[in-house]
C-alpha cells in the first residue's frame, strides 16, 4: 500500500505562505497514492519558475530541466521508458510562453504524458511581471501602462490541436482538482490540465475571492459532454463572470507510444544494447 | 604509373548528377579500386549548376583533385563554368545537340545523350545513364560491371526499367567508344572484388557507427548537411528497434535526447551550426544535469543561413565555447569516414562514462562525400555505459545521491523505474541529492566535480596523427576534421620536391591534449595552420592550449573543400 508518507520530500519549501501551490501539492500527492503509484514508478519533469520547483517536494524521480523545456525532455522520457508515469509541470510562462511551440507539438504527438499548468496569470519567481495569460491593461512593471495585449487561451489552442483531455482545475478546489489529475494521469495520452492558482504576492487583481466567485464546476448542474468538440469550443471561451473548471474536451486517439513499432514488445530501456553483429547493416554499403 | 583518374559530371538539379556518379563509385568499388565522390551543389530542387566529382585510384583516396580528367557536361552550363577546370589533354563529353556547343578541339567529343536514350526507349530522362557509360568508355573500363549494378539497382522496379537503363548505358558506352576509336584511352583494369570494401558516405558512417554503438533514439530537426544522418537512421530504426523522432526543432530535438539518455537508453541528434545555436540552451542542460548525449555537427559556412549545401571548418571556436557558464564536453573531428564510424562508438562510450555532452564535428564535405574503405568493423565498437548503479534495494523509496562528490567528478546513477530509490536531476545548482542549493561550499565543489571531468577527458583523448610518422621536418602542417587527406596528401607532394613538411591532424579537438605535442611538433618546426575558416580557429586553440606558436596560416573560406595542391602551392609561396 502506498501512503501520503511515501511521498513525504525533505527538501524545504520555497514558496510564499499563503500560495495556491501548496493545495496544488496536496491534490497532486493524493492523486498519486489514490491511483496507488509507488515513488519510483512516477518521473516529473518540470522547467523553471515557482511552479517547477514542485517535483522537488514530492518524493518521486525528478527531472528539473529548463524554463519552458519540460515538454521534450517528458516526451523522450516517456518513449525511452514508457512503463514510468510520466507528469510534466510548470507555470504559464514556461508553457505557454518559452514553450508555447513544445506545447503545440506535444499535443499533436500525443504521448502519455500528464501536463499539469499553474496558471497565475503572472510571472511569480521573477517577481511580478506580465505573462501571457495576463489579462490585457494588465499593469506590471514589464508594462506599466497596461499589457497591451491580449490574453492567450491555452485551452481553445489545447481543443483546437484535439488534445487529448482538456481540463482545467482550480487550486480552491483541492478534491476536485485531485480528481481531475487522477483522471488526467489514466488518459491515455496527452492529458492537459490548466490550473488556476491565484499568486498571493504579486497578482493583485486574479486573486484568490477573485476566481472563488467565480468558477463552477462544468457538470455541476447539467450533464456535459466533453467529446463534443464544438460545444467544448463554446466553454472554453467562457471566462469572465463565469468560469468553467472541469473536464472540457476528450478525445480518443491512439498515442504515440503506442503506435511506436521499436517498443511494441519492450521499453527501450530494457533492451539489450548493440551486439557485435550487424550482418546486414553494412550490406546496402558493399 | 599509378592510376589516377578524375571525372567530373555536371548539370543542372535534377538531371542526375549525383546518380552518374555514385554509379561509376559503385562500380569502381566493387572491382578493386577506390574512390572519392565530392558534391559541389546548390541550395535548389530544380535548376540551376552543380557537379560531382569523381575521384579513381589504386589506393584508397585521400582527397580531391583540383582538375577532372574527364568532365562530362549534362548541359551547357557546364561546358561555360567547368571547362577550364578541366585537365590539360583532358576529355569533354557534351550533347552537341541539346548545348549547341562545338568544337574542334579532338579531345571534346559531342554525344547525342538525350536523342541516345529516347532511341532506346528510356526517354530524355536517362541521358544520365548515358552518359555514365560514355564516361567508362573515356577511361578505358569494361561495361559489364555497369550493367551489373544497373540490374541490381533498378531490380525492384521491373524489367522494364532494367532494360531501359541497361540499353542507356550501352548506348552511351558504344557511341563513345567508336568516338574514341582514334585515340583509345589506356585501359583501367577490373581488379578483383575485395570482401568488405564498402563506399560509404560521411553521414551514413556516423549513422551506421551509432546503431553499431547501441543507439535507441533519435531526435532531430532536418537541416543540411546533417540531415542524411537522420534519414539513415530513420531507414534502420525497425530493424533495429530505433525510436527516431521528428522534433519541432533543434531546441526539442536535443531536449528529447536529454529526456530519453535521463530514462537510461543512449541517444542522439544531429544538425548543422545554425540549429546547433538553438541547441546551445540544452547543451548546458546536460552538462548541469551530467546527462549523456551526443551531438552530430556537419559545419557549413555561416554566419545565419550562410551556404547551405557547402562547406566549412567554422564553428570550432563556437561548439569548443558554446554555452554559459563552465561545464565539460568533448569534441571529437574525425578525418575520414573510418574516423567517423569509430567516432561515434568513442562519443558514445565518453558521453555515459563522463555523463556529460559529447560532440562529433563533421562538415559538408566529410558527410556528403563518398569514399571507398576497407570496411569499417562493428565488432571494434565496445561499449562501456559507465557508472551506472543496478543494484540499489531500499526497503522505502529514499532519495539516492546523484551527485555524490567524486574526485573524478563522475558519481554513479541509477536509471528511473529501475531502481527502489528516486532520484532527482536539476538543472539548478543543487546539492549532492539533486535539490537546489544556493550554499556556498556546495557550489563550489559542485562546480570543480563537474570540472575535473574535463582533465579525464583530456587525459584520454587519442594523440594526433603525424604523416610521415617519424620523420623529421622543417614544417608542421597543423590540421583537424575533415582535411585530413588534403593535408595528408599534400604533404607527400612536397616532400616529393624535398620540402620537408609533416602533418600533424587532430581528431580530439578538444579537451585537447597537451602531454607529447612539443615532441611531436619538433623543436625547430615551424607550425602553419591549415583550415576552412578565417581565422584559423583551431591555430587559436592550439597556441593557447599548447603554448606552441602557429606562426603561419593557409586558411580558405569560399564554402569549397581544400585540395592538396592548393595546400601545396600555398606552402610554396611561404617558403
Amino acid at each position: 500500500m502506498v501512503s501520503l508518507e511515501d511521498y513525504e520530500s525533505k527538501d524545504p519549501i520555497a514558496w510564499c505562505p499563503g500560495c495556491g501551490n501548496f493545495s496544488l501539492l496536496s491534490a497532486l500527492k493524493e492523486a498519486l497514492v489514490g491511483l496507488g503509484k509507488k515513488p519510483k514508478e512516477i518521473v516529473m519533469v518540470s522547467g523553471i519558475g515557482q511552479a517547477s520547483k514542485t517535483p522537488h517536494y514530492l518524493m518521486c524521480n525528478t527531472f528539473n530541466g529548463l524554463h519552458g523545456r519540460t515538454l521534450p525532455v517528458a516526451t523522450g522520457l516517456k518513449l525511452a521508458n514508457h512503463e514510468l508515469t510520466v507528469l510534466a509541470e510548470g507555470g504559464d510562462g514556461d508553457g505557454y510562453a518559452e514553450g508555447g511551440n513544445h506545447f503545440i507539438h506535444a499535443m499533436r504527438r500525443n504521448v502519455d504524458i500528464t501536463y499539469l499548468v499553474h496558471n497565475n496569470q503572472i510571472y511569480g519567481l521573477t517577481k511580478g511581471q506580465t505573462s501571457p495569460t495576463s489579462e490585457m491593461g494588465y499593469v506590471s512593471k514589464t508594462t506599466p501602462w497596461g499589457s497591451p495585449n491580449p490574453p492567450e487561451n491555452p485551452l481553445l489552442l489545447a481543443i483546437a490541436s484535439d488534445c487529448s483531455f482538456v481540463a482545467r482545475g482550480f487550486t480552491g478546489d483541492v478534491a476536485h482538482l485531485r480528481q481531475l489529475i487522477k483522471e488526467g494521469v489514466r488518459n491515455r495520452g496527452f492529458s492537459f490540465i490548466d490550473i488556476l492558482q491565484p499568486c498571493v504576492s504579486f497578482n493583485r487583481v486574479n486573486t484568490f475571492q477573485w476566481y472563488k466567485s467565480r468558477v463552477y464546476k462544468i457538470d455541476d448542474t447539467e450533464a456535459y459532454d466533453p467529446s463534443d468538440r464544438m460545444t467544448a469550443f463554446g466553454r472554453a471561451q467562457e471566462w469572465g463572470e463565469r468560469i468553467p473548471i472541469g473536464l472540457l474536451y476528450r478525445s480518443v486517439r491512439p498515442t504515440r507510444d503506442e503506435q511506436e513499432p521499436a517498443i511494441r514488445t519492450s521499453s527501450l530501456v530494457k533492451q539489450p544494447l548493440a551486439t557485435t553483429s550487424f550482418p546486414k547493416l553494412l550490406e546496402a554499403f558493399k | 604509373m599509378a592510376l589516377d583518374m578524375s571525372i567530373r559530371i555536371g548539370g543542372q538539379a535534377g538531371q542526375g548528377v549525383q546518380a552518374v556518379s555514385y554509379a561509376l563509385g559503385k562500380v569502381f568499388t566493387r572491382n578493386g579500386h577506390y574512390v572519392l565522390i565530392h558534391q559541389d551543389v546548390e541550395s535548389r530542387i530544380r535548376g540551376g549548376h552543380s557537379f560531382a566529382q569523381i575521384r579513381i585510384q589504386d589506393t584508397p583516396v585521400l582527397a580531391i583533385k583540383d582538375n577532372p580528367d574527364v568532365l562530362i557536361a549534362l548541359d551547357a552550363q557546364t561546358i561555360a563554368q567547368d571547362l577550364q577546370a578541366l585537365a590539360e589533354e583532358g576529355v569533354l563529353i557534351f550533347d552537341g545537340e541539346q548545348t549547341g556547343y562545338s568544337s574542334e578541339n579532338p579531345n571534346h567529343l559531342s554525344l547525342p545523350l538525350e536523342r541516345l536514350a529516347t532511341e532506346v526507349g528510356g526517354g530524355k530522362i536517362m541521358a544520365n545513364t548515358v552518359a555514365t557509360g560514355a564516361a567508362l568508355a573515356s577511361i578505358g573500363f569494361e561495361l559489364q560491371p555497369l550493367l551489373d549494378y544497373l540490374e541490381e539497382q533498378f531490380r525492384d522496379k521491373g524489367r522494364e526499367t532494367v532494360k531501359r537503363n541497361r540499353a542507356s548505358a550501352s548506348s552511351g558506352y558504344r557511341h563513345a567508344r567508336e568516338n574514341f576509336a582514334r585515340h583509345p584511352p589506356q585501359p583501367i583494369p577490373i581488379g578483383p572484388s575485395r570482401e568488405g570494401r564498402l563506399l560509404l558516405s560521411g553521414s551514413e558512417a556516423m549513422a551506421i557507427g551509432a546503431i553499431c554503438s547501441g543507439l535507441k533514439f533519435y531526435a532531430g530537426y532536418p537541416m543540411s548537411p546533417a540531415t542524411t544522418i537522420m534519414e539513415v537512421v530513420a531507414s534502420k530504426a525497425q530493424e533495429y528497434d530505433i525510436v527516431v523522432e521528428p522534433a519541432e526543432d533543434e531546441i526539442a530535438a536535443l531536449n528529447m535526447a536529454i529526456g530519453a539518455s535521463f530514462a537510461g537508453v543512449r541517444s542522439m541528434t544531429a544538425t548543422s551550426g545554425g540549429g546547433f545555436c538553438l541547441m546551445v540552451e540544452a547543451l548546458g542542460l546536460a552538462g548541469m544535469t551530467e546527462t549523456p548525449v551526443v551531438v552530430a555537427i556537419g559545419q557549413r559556412p555561416g554566419p545565419a543561413t550562410g551556404l547551405p549545401t557547402r562547406t566549412e571548418q567554422g564553428d570550432l571556436g563556437f561548439v569548443v565555447h558554446a554555452g554559459h557558464g563552465d561545464f565539460p564536453r568533448a569534441v571529437l573531428a574525425p578525418g575520414n569516414v573510418e574516423q567517423a564510424f569509430y567516432a561515434m562508438g568513442r562519443a558514445f562510450n565518453l558521453a555515459d562514462r563522463y555523463q556529460t555532452p559529447v560532440i562529433v564535428l563533421a562538415d559538408q564535405y566529410l558527410l556528403d562525400s563518398y569514399f571507398t574503405v576497407d570496411g569499417v568493423d562493428p565488432a571494434r565498437i565496445t561499449i562501456d555505459r559507465g557508472k551506472i548503479d543496478r543494484d540499489v534495494h531500499r526497503g522505502s523509496a529514499q532519495v539516492y545521491k546523484r551527485y555524490a562528490w567524486h574526485p573524478s567528478g563522475v558519481s554513479p546513477r541509477i536509471l528511473p523505474g529501475q531502481s527502489e530509490a528516486v532520484l532527482y536531476a536539476c538543472s539548478d545548482e543543487h546539492t549532492e541529492e539533486g535539490h537546489i542549493t544556493e550554499q556556498e561550499q556546495v557550489r563550489t565543489m559542485m562546480v570543480r566535480k563537474r570540472m575535473e571531468k574535463l582533465e579525464g577527458m583530456r587525459r584520454e583523448s587519442t594523440p594526433p596523427e603525424c604523416h610521415p610518422p617519424s620523420e623529421g621536418s622543417d614544417l608542421v602542417l597543423l590540421g583537424w576534421g575533415s582535411s585530413w587527406g588534403a593535408i595528408r596528401e599534400a604533404v607527400d607532394l612536397l616532400r616529393a620536391e624535398n620540402i620537408r613538411a609533416k602533418m600533424l591532424h587532430f581528431c580530439d579537438v578538444y579537451p585537447l591534449l597537451r602531454n607529447g605535442i612539443p615532441d611531436r611538433v619538433g623543436e625547430s618546426a615551424e607550425v602553419i595552420g591549415v583550415e576552412s575558416n578565417y581565422t584559423g580557429q583551431f591555430a587559436d586553440l592550439f597556441q593557447f592550449e599548447t603554448g606552441i606558436p602557429v606562426t603561419e596560416r593557409i586558411l580558405k573560406y569560399d564554402g569549397r573543400p581544400l585540395s592538396p595542391e592548393e595546400i601545396a602551392r600555398q606552402v610554396r609561396g611561404l617558403l
